[in-house]
C-alpha cells in the first residue's frame, strides 16, 4: 500500500451545492443520507486504476479534499483554509445549477486555490473580473461539476446548459458533467459518474510528468 | 401648504430609506444567493424603511423642523403602518415560507399559512396577560393593545442586545484582554492540522484497501440465509469487517480533532489580525472608544444618573446611529451563519420582524433619555402605555444579561490560554 503513489484534488465551491454529497458518491459509491455542515477540510479516498486494461495499468489513490466554508468568510478562515491548497494536483469546481451565483463565485474559488503562494491578505484585488492569462498558465486540470440539474424545470434548461458550457469555456476547463444528485437513481449516477474518470486521470498524469 | 410641502419631505426620506435597505439586502445579505421571491426584499426594504423613519421623527422633534401638526400625522400615520406589517404581514409570509419547503403542505400552502398566522396571533395576545402595561380603560381593537406587546417583545430583544454589547464591546477592543499570540503558535497548530489530516487519510485508505480486495474475494454478501446461515455468520465474521468498523471509529474521532484544529486556528488568525489592528490609528480610536463607552455602560450597569440632560441627548443621537449599524452587522453576520439556499428567505424574513421590534421598542426607550420637554410627543402618540414599566423591565433584563455576558466570556478567556499551553 505504502508503494502507492498519492494524488490530491481539491473539491471547492459555495455552501450546499453538494460537494459533501459529490465526494461521498465517488468514494463510497452510495448516496449521502444526511449531508451536513463542513467544517474545515473532510477528506475521503478513492482507489482509481489508471489506464485500466492495459499493460500500464497501476493503482492509484486519489485524494478528494472537500473545503468547506464561502468565498465570503472571514480572512482568518481563508488563510487557514490556504494551508489546504499545497501540493494540489487537480481542482473540482463544484456549482449549483439553481443559483446563478454560485457559479459566479468559482472564479473567486480558483484563484483563492490557485494563488495560495501570495499572503492572503482578505481584500480581493479583481473584483469579480477574472484574468485569463492566469487560467492559461494554469497547469493543473480544472473539473466543473453542475449539480441539482433535476431540480430545474425542463423549459430553462436550454439556457443553463448554455450559460454552463461558456463558463468551462472560460476556465479552460478539461471538461463539463451534470449530475442528478437523486437517492432513488443509484445506477443512472454510476454511469454518468464514468466520465469524471479520465479528469482523474488527467491529474495522475501530470503527476506522472512532473 | 405646508402640510404638503412636509409630507412630500417626509416621502421623499422614505423613499431614501427604502432604496438604502435594498441595496443592503441585495449587496451585503443576499450576496451569496440568488433572490428568486422578490417579496422578501421589498417587505424587508419596507420595514427598514418605516423604521428608520421613526428615529428620523424623533431627531425631526428635538430640532424643530417641520409643522408640529404635520409631525403628529406621520408620527401616527407610520406607527399605524410599521404595526400592521409587524403583526399581519411579516408573520403571515414567514408562515407561508416556511410552509413552502415542507413538501407535503405544499398544495395548500395559504390555507397553512393562515393556519400558522392565527397561532401566532394567539400567543402574541396571550403575551400581554402576565405584565401590567395597560389600564383597563382601553378597548380591544386599540394601537395601545398591539404597541404594548410588541413593544414587551422589542424591549426585550433590546435589553438582552445592549447587555451582551455592553460587556463584549470593551473586551473585544480593549488591548488589555487580547492575549499574545506569534506566528510560530500558527505555525505549529497548522502542522498538527495537517498531521491529523494524513492519518485521517492513511486510515481511509487502508479501509478503502481492504474493501476492494474483499469485494474481489466475494466476502462481501448479503446476509446468510437459512438456519445454517446464522449459526456460521455468528461463528466465522470475516476478519476484514470488524477491522473496518473499528478504523472508522478511530477516524471519526480523528475527524472531530480535525475540525477542532481548524477552528481553533481560524481563532488564533482572527485574535492575530485583532493585536494588528489595534496597533494601527483606526485601532487605537477605537481603543479609546472602548475605554470610554466601558465607563458608559458600568455607569448605566449602576443607574447613575447624569448631570446633564443635554449631553444625554447627543448621546442618544450616538446611540441610534451605532444601533442601527452594530444591528446590521449582527443582523449579517447571524444570517451568514445559519442560512442555507432553502431556509434564506424565512430567516431573511425574521431578522426583518426583529429589526422592526428593535426598533419600535428603542423609541419606548430613548424617552428615558430624552430631555423632558422633547418626551411629550412621544407620550402623545404612543398614548397612555405605563412607560414606567418598560423601563424598568429593560434595566432589568439588561443586568441579567450583562452578567451573564460577563461570566460567559470570563469562562471562555479563561479555557483558551489552556488549551494552547498543552504540547
Amino acid at each position: 500500500m505504502a508503494s502507492l503513489d498519492r494524488v490530491k484534488v481539491l473539491v471547492l465551491g459555495d455552501s450546499g451545492v453538494g460537494k459533501s454529497s459529490l465526494v461521498h458518491l465517488l468514494c463510497q459509491n452510495q448516496v449521502l443520507g444526511n449531508p451536513s455542515w463542513t467544517v474545515g477540510c473532510s477528506v475521503d479516498v478513492r482507489v482509481h486504476d489508471y489506464k485500466e486494461g492495459t499493460p500500464e495499468e497501476k493503482t492509484y489513490y486519489i485524494e478528494l479534499w472537500d473545503v468547506g466554508g464561502s468565498v465570503g468568510s472571514a480572512s482568518s478562515v481563508k488563510s487557514t483554509r490556504a494551508v489546504f491548497y499545497n501540493s494540489v494536483n487537480g481542482i473540482i469546481l463544484v456549482h449549483d445549477l439553481t443559483n446563478k451565483k454560485s457559479s459566479q463565485n468559482l472564479n473567486r474559488w480558483s484563484s483563492e486555490a490557485l494563488n495560495r503562494d501570495s499572503v492572503p491578505t482578505g481584500v480581493l484585488v479583481t473584483n469579480g473580473d477574472y484574468d485569463r492569462e492566469q487560467f492559461a498558465e494554469n497547469q493543473i486540470p480544472l473539473l466543473v461539476i453542475g449539480t441539482k440539474l433535476d431540480q430545474i424545470h425542463d423549459t430553462k434548461r436550454h439556457e443553463v446548459l448554455i450559460r454552463t458550457a461558456f463558463l468551462a469555456e472560460d476556465f479552460n476547463a478539461e471538461e463539463i458533467n451534470l449530475i442528478y444528485v437523486l437517492p432513488s437513481r443509484i445506477a443512472q449516477i454510476q454511469g454518468t459518474l464514468l466520465p469524471v474518470l479520465p479528469m482523474l486521470s488527467s491529474s495522475v498524469g501530470f503527476l506522472i510528468r512532473s | 401648504m405646508s402640510f404638503l410641502i412636509d409630507s412630500s419631505i417626509m416621502i421623499t426620506s422614505q423613499v431614501l430609506f427604502f432604496g438604502f435597505g435594498w441595496l443592503f439586502f441585495m449587496h451585503q445579505l443576499f450576496k451569496d444567493y440568488e433572490v428568486r421571491q422578490y417579496v422578501v426584499q421589498v417587505i424587508f426594504s419596507v420595514t427598514f424603511a418605516f423604521s428608520c423613519t421613526m428615529f428620523e421623527l424623533i431627531i425631526f422633534e428635538i430640532l424643530g423642523v417641520l409643522n408640529s401638526s404635520s409631525r403628529y400625522f406621520h408620527w401616527k400615520m407610520n406607527l399605524c403602518i410599521i404595526l400592521l406589517i409587524l403583526v399581519f404581514m411579516v408573520p403571515f409570509y414567514i408562515g407561508y415560507f416556511i410552509v413552502s419547503n415542507i413538501r407535503l403542505l405544499h398544495k395548500q400552502r395559504l390555507l397553512f399559512s393562515c393556519l400558522l398566522w392565527l397561532t401566532f396571533m394567539y400567543f402574541f395576545w396571550k403575551l400581554g396577560d402576565p405584565f401590567p402595561i395597560l389600564s383597563p380603560k382601553h378597548g380591544i381593537l386599540s394601537i395601545e393593545q398591539l404597541i404594548s406587546r410588541v413593544g414587551v417583545i422589542g424591549v426585550t430583544l433590546v435589553a438582552l442586545l445592549s447587555g451582551f454589547g455592553a460587556v463584549n464591546c470593551p473586551y473585544t477592543y480593549m488591548s488589555y484582554f487580547l492575549r499574545n499570540v506569534t506566528d510560530i503558535d500558527i505555525l505549529a497548530l497548522e502542522r498538527r492540522l495537517l498531521q491529523t489530516m494524513d492519518m485521517i487519510i492513511s486510515k481511509k485508505k487502508r479501509m478503502a484497501m481492504t474493501r476492494r480486495t474483499m469485494f474481489q474475494k466475494g466476502e462481501i454478501h448479503n446476509k446468510p440465509s437459512g438456519f445454517w446461515g446464522m449459526i456460521k455468520s455468528v461463528t466465522t465474521s470475516a476478519p476484514g469487517s470488524e477491522n473496518l468498523t473499528l478504523i472508522q471509529q478511530e477516524v471519526d474521532a480523528l475527524e472531530e480533532l480535525s475540525r477542532q484544529l481548524f477552528l481553533e486556528t481560524a481563532d488564533l488568525y482572527a485574535t492575530k489580525e485583532r493585536i494588528e489592528y489595534s496597533k494601527t490609528f483606526k485601532g487605537k480610536y477605537f481603543n479609546f472608544l472602548g475605554y470610554f463607552f466601558s465607563i458608559y455602560c458600568v455607569w448605566k450597569i449602576f443607574m447613575v444618573k447624569f448631570w446633564s440632560q443635554h449631553i444625554s441627548f447627543i448621546l442618544v443621537g450616538i446611540i441610534i446611529v451605532t444601533s442601527i449599524r452594530g444591528l446590521l452587522i449582527t443582523l449579517t453576520k447571524f444570517f451568514y451563519a445559519i442560512s442555507s439556499s432553502k431556509s434564506s428567505n424565512v430567516i431573511v424574513l425574521l431578522l426583518a420582524q426583529i429589526m422592526g421590534m428593535y426598533f419600535v421598542s428603542s423609541v419606548l426607550l430613548i424617552r428615558m433619555s430624552m430631555p423632558l420637554e422633547y418626551r411629550t410627543i412621544i407620550t402623545e402618540v404612543l398614548g397612555e402605555l405605563q412607560f414606567n414599566f418598560y423601563h424598568r423591565w429593560f434595566d432589568v433584563i439588561f443586568l441579567v444579561s450583562a452578567l451573564s455576558s460577563i461570566l460567559f466570556l470570563y469562562l471562555a478567556h479563561k479555557q483558551a490560554p489552556e488549551k494552547h499551553m498543552t504540547p
